[in-house]
């Protein structure tokens, strides 16, 4: 059975700059086995890139891309894709990246990619990269809620435009990308830089790394507007008691949790879980090699709108049977002197800060 | 298929797999016993069902719930309240009790696997 190939989502608000990325990546040999899913052909930028129609709505670019239209429909534009792909007659193709509208929240699409039972075997939901324009970026996120889902939800930040913003100007939306969204990489670009192809892809080999990055990413103090990212530590968490709160937290609050995403020390398992999710839905769990840093620690962090960080803290404390910490407030309940669960290794609350 | 109840498999969850140290029937058990110490909270009972699970409140009412991530919208309807984590009252709730720090034991008569 081959694997479920991984679908990029790329996102971004109203004239970002995400048709130009995607066209200036899609020159990389390294992406000619990509499979591209836009909204209307003759919309967007890509047209000068096409060699010819296929059939229907798909077509393909120069390099040897296919470029399918979506119509409304993801699912149903990802099934004709694989469909497709198994009767030969489009190029064969190793991962899919998907151009969002500038108004999209882009997790109804990880929701469509990680629940539908059809679509699950086929595809798995990749990294979401947002396009952030350095010029009119700071007034979108004052004005538009679904720009800052689109920030939230990124893996990998993109700052457009740079040598069309002031310095200053450039320099202080990193700032509050960063305090948004301090889990994502960010990438700022010229109009003349052309990114790696790394962009879109998910290599395997950098999934320890980019770990190891969530590991050291600083929480910033101050929330965004009602916005703001909440850090959970603690030791390793019995995996039933960590599904059976979180499952309850998503089903009341998943709106609230624009981007959730960690590495869960689970008790009794020697290597790290890693747990991510866009509101309501959370990807697959994937077991890493090893401990980034060499230390067994859960360290989880939520990006969550109108949450009061240290209830959330202390929920976690009391559904988990461990102290939950992390930075801001310190936990109501944290220190109450709930036991470990059985089987937690001694000093399994001892990460706790 | 299971040939008494013509059930059919139940679709996977995020949280199946990780950590599974027992056959799935008594995981699912485990899971069972564990999940009815918050849903006690509700007046609500959750029992292994094949491979899947069934969620009974007091009155008699009962759902089928295919896995954890379909046990809180059940709930809800079931028992008519929210199944809020965040909420202080339930925090303090499971803070007092211990509910789901003490050691794991399934009720009598409750978590029964079925056909």
């Amino acid at each position: 059975m081959t694997a479920p190939t991984p679908v990029t989502l790329l996102t971004g608000f109203l004239g970002a700059g995400k048709t130009t990325l995607l066209a200036r990546l899609l020159a990389w040999p390294a992406l000619r086995d990509t499979a591209v899913l836009i909204n209307e052909f003759g919309e967007v930028g890509l047209d000068h890139l096409l060699v010819a129609p296929l059939v229907g709505e798909v077509a393909l670019l120069r390099g040897g891309c296919v470029c399918c239209s979506i119509r409304g429909d993801l699912k149903a534009a990802l099934v004709d894709l694989h469909d497709r792909r198994r009767r030969g007659l489009v190029p064969p193709f190793r991962r899919v990246v998907l151009e969002t509208t500038g108004l999209a929240d882009p997790g109804p699409a990880v929701a469509t990619l990680v629940a539908d039972p059809m679509l699950r075997h086929a595809f798995a939901p990749g990294a979401v990269v947002t396009v952030v324009d350095a010029v009119n970026g700071a007034r979108t996120l004052d004005t538009s809620a679904e720009a800052v889902r689109q920030v939230a939800a990124a893996d990998r930040l993109v700052l457009s435009k740079t040598d069309l913003a002031p310095a200053d100007a450039a320099a202080a939306l990193v700032a509050r990308l960063a305090g948004l969204n301090p889990l994502a990489s960010c990438l700022p670009l010229t109009l003349a830089d052309v990114p790696e192809a790394a962009l879109l892809t998910d290599d395997p080999r950098t999934r320890a790394a980019e770990a190891a990055r969530w590991l050291c990413a600083a929480v910033p103090d101050a929330p965004h507007g009602a916005v703001r990212a909440v850090l959970i530590e603690s030791g390793p968490v019995d995996w039933t008691r960590f599904g059976l709160w979180l499952g309850m937290l998503l089903n009341r609050h998943g709106d609230r949790i624009l981007r959730l995403k960690g590495l869960v020390a689970v008790a009794g398992v020697a290597t790290p879980v890693v747990v991510q999710g866009v509101q309501h839905l959370i990807h697959p769990p994937r077991h890493l090699d090893a401990w980034p840093d060499g230390a067994a620690r859960t360290r989880l962090m939520l990006i969550a709108r109108d949450v009061d960080p240290a209830l959330l803290r202390r929920s976690y404390a009391a559904f988990t049977g461990l102290p939950g910490a992390g930075t801001g407030a310190p936990a109501a309940g944290a220190g109450a002197g709930l036991p470990a669960p059985a089987g937690a290794p001694p000093g399994a609350a001892s990460a706790d800060r | 298929m299971c040939g008494l109840c013509g059930a059919f498999g139940a679709p996977a969850h995020w949280s199946d797999g990780i950590g599974a140290r027992r056959p799935p029937q008594a995981e699912r058990q485990a899971r069972a016993a564990l999940a009815n110490r918050v849903l006690g909270l509700y007046g609500l009972r959750l029992s292994g069902w094949a491979d899947r699970y069934t969620l009974a409140g007091r009155t008699g009412r009962t759902a089928v719930v295919d896995h954890l991530g379909g046990l809180w919208p059940a709930a809800e309807r079931l028992s008519g309240r929210l199944c809020d984590p965040l909420d202080p009252d339930t925090i303090a709730a499971v803070e007092a009790t211990g509910a789901l720090a003490a050691p794991e034991a399934p009720a009598p008569g409750g978590a029964r696997e079925g056909t």
